[in-house]
């Protein structure tokens, strides 16, 4: 199955990335070429295979349940340009159609 | 065509929030309030660079919310990312599970809708698995829609959950409820969650669909949200169920949507037409490790379980000869099961008074104060020394019914009361004798009936002597004294 500029566009947007025409038919491409290549992954014989739950060999890596210091409130907030109160103040959620 | 004509079909997905000190991921505090963004760090907050590391206990609470839930936990599964924006979530994707949860395939019986049958519903449970809370939005207008700016707190954000996901086995709004009163006892006997719907610690979005009657294909189905009780579920799924009705009634397709429910109107409204899970971009998390649960673990965990509420109530019936039906009642809430646990503890008498008396007494105050039983003043000692109290004759029942309200309001020990209202009980034949001479003189009608016959006038004399005496009067040797004295 081919990605068609409307499937890129489409995650494109559930990204929030702006694309231009040209970069979509870049993509098109590009996405279009990755998908082909697990295409044939896929052809692999994994009979007997033990599946990979996780690109990374460890297991169980956890902590105890401690609490431990949080950031003072004012470094918490200092990164943000719209602080108000001890709030981090963000735009419009909803746009009104 | 009327709605009994359809069946309907309902899933519910819970949240519940886990009670561990610290977040899921890091170390900031669980606690529920304080000052905005105080318990947040670079980890809860999204960062770069930053590395989650899971709380063992959120783990060990989850398989055991899954073990309660009948489910099998799963050897091995991991986290994923689900990738959505939204101000609440400051990472642009919450840690979930989507293809190895950590339990799955369990089940919980409900009684079933009588208007159905009735008999047992096995509610079946798809799936438990772990997820973050995302944090808490303040909006600046009246509602998201008119609002130009919301202030976003995440001290929530981080929060371990377990989202409980069951198979669309329910029947009716009312089986609905019953489901989530059930699953809510669970949860609290097992003690990983405090299941408080008003402070958000519990949530519920239910899916229904209709269809016609004998037809084994699923309709399509709507996702309701924003309830804040159960009696608002019960009360949304109807309303949708009768919205639906009427939609395939009339020949129009139902479209799969998410819907609010709207309290103040009583009706769901249109939220947003359903996405879809591929538009969340699953994919595992890298920076968390995969997670291995051996058999050992599972049964070092299952030995924590406490008693379940089938089990207590067995118990009960069969050990202490409670009633079924007071069995039930107090096992139907944790905190009244705990505090009657307690005071049969240290009471040595039978279990069946104690029972009584909670049945009893106890719950009359506690509905009619409108308070919680964890709030109770009465100590299970004091409890205990209040019905031995009466089963050493120092009062009577009635009196001790007195006593056991001022307990109620002012936490006071039942002795000192006894002591400071002067409500010891007169057994003293010589001090009643004296009594009884002054009511006979004063009720000569009643003594005559008495002497015609009328044994009855024998109750209403008692009573006499026990007005007298404001209730002090042991009855047992009033009525032998005053036959005596009548020479019956």
């Amino acid at each position: 199955m081919e990605l068609t500029p409307d499937d890129v566009k489409r995650v494109a947007e559930l990204a929030r990335i702006e694309l231009t025409e040209d970069e979509t038919r870049a993509f098109v491409k590009d996405l279009n070429d990755i998908l082909r290549y697990v295409n044939r992954l896929q052809q692999v014989d994994t009979e007997g295979v033990e599946p990979a739950y996780h690109v990374v060999p460890l297991e169980n890596v956890m902590r105890v349940d401690c609490v431990t210091p949080s950031l003072p409130v004012d470094e918490a907030l200092d990164g943000t340009t719209g602080r108000s109160g001890d709030y981090f103040k963000v735009p419009r959620i909803l746009d009104v159609d | 065509m009327p709605l009994t004509d359809y069946e309907i079909v309902i899933g519910l997905e819970v949240h519940a929030e886990l009670k561990t000190e610290s977040k899921a991921f890091c170390g900031c505090s669980t606690k529920f309030g304080g000052r905005p963004n105080s318990h947040v760090c670079p980890v809860c907050l999204g960062l770069p660079g930053v590395l989650p590391v899971l709380n063992r206990k959120a783990l060990e609470y989850a398989i055991l919310a899954g073990l309660a839930l009948n489910c099998r936990i799963a050897e091995r599964s991991r986290f994923d990312r689900k990738q959505y924006f939204y101000p609440d979530l400051p990472k642009a994707y919450q840690i979930s599970q989507l293809d190895f949860p950590i339990c799955s395939n369990g089940s919980i019986d409900i009684p079933a809708d009588e208007e159905l049958g009735g008999g047992t519903r096995r509610v079946g449970i798809t799936r438990v698995h772990l997820e973050e809370e995302a944090g808490k939005l303040v909006h600046s207008g009246s509602g998201i829609l008119d609002s130009e700016y919301s202030l976003a707190d995440y001290n929530r954000g981080g929060i371990p959950l377990i989202e409980i996901v069951s198979e669309p086995d329910i029947r009716s709004p009312l089986e609905a409820r019953r489901y989530l009163e059930q699953l809510k006892l669970l949860l609290q006997y097992t003690g990983v969650s405090d299941c408080k719907m008003e402070e958000g610690s519990l949530r519920c979005d239910a899916n229904i669909s209709l269809r016609r009657k004998g037809e084994s294909k699923l309709g399509v189905r709507c996702e309701i949200k924003n309830m804040n009780s159960f009696k608002a579920v019960e009360a949304a799924l109807q309303q949708e169920a009768e919205r639906q009705a009427e939609l395939l009634d009339s020949g129009e397709p139902v479209i799969s949507q998410t819907r609010a429910w709207d309290e103040a109107t009583g009706t769901t409204v249109f939220m947003r037409t359903k996405e879809t899970s591929s538009d969340y971009r699953y994919f595992p998390d890298p920076d968390l490790a995969p997670i291995v649960v051996t058999a050992d673990m599972v049964e070092e965990i299952r030995r924590r379980l406490p008693e379940m509420p089938d089990e207590k109530r067995r118990r009960y019936v069969n050990e202490f000869q409670i009633p079924e039906y007071d069995a039930s009642l107090i096992c139907g809430s944790k905190p009244l099961a705990d505090y009657f646990d307690s005071v049969v503890a240290v009471y040595e008498g039978s279990p069946k008074t104690v029972a009584n008396w909670v049945m009893g007494e106890l719950l009359r105050l506690v509905n009619q104060e409108k308070i919680e039983v964890e709030s109770v003043r009465i100590t299970p000692r004091q409890f205990a020394a209040l019905l031995r109290l009466v089963d050493e004759g120092v009062i009577s029942g009635s009196i001790a019914k007195t006593v056991f309200e001022e307990m109620f309001a002012t936490g006071e020990d039942p002795d000192k009361i006894v002591a400071r209202k002067g409500l010891k009980q007169i057994s003293d034949a010589g001090e009643l004798a004296s009594i009884i001479d002054r009511v006979l003189a004063a009720n000569s009608q009643a003594v005559e009936s008495i002497k015609s016959g009328n044994q009855k006038a024998v109750g209403f004399l008692v009573g006499q002597v026990m007005k007298e005496t404001h209730g002090k009067a042991n009855p047992q040797i009033v009525n032998k004294l005053l036959k005596e004295r009548l020479g019956l």
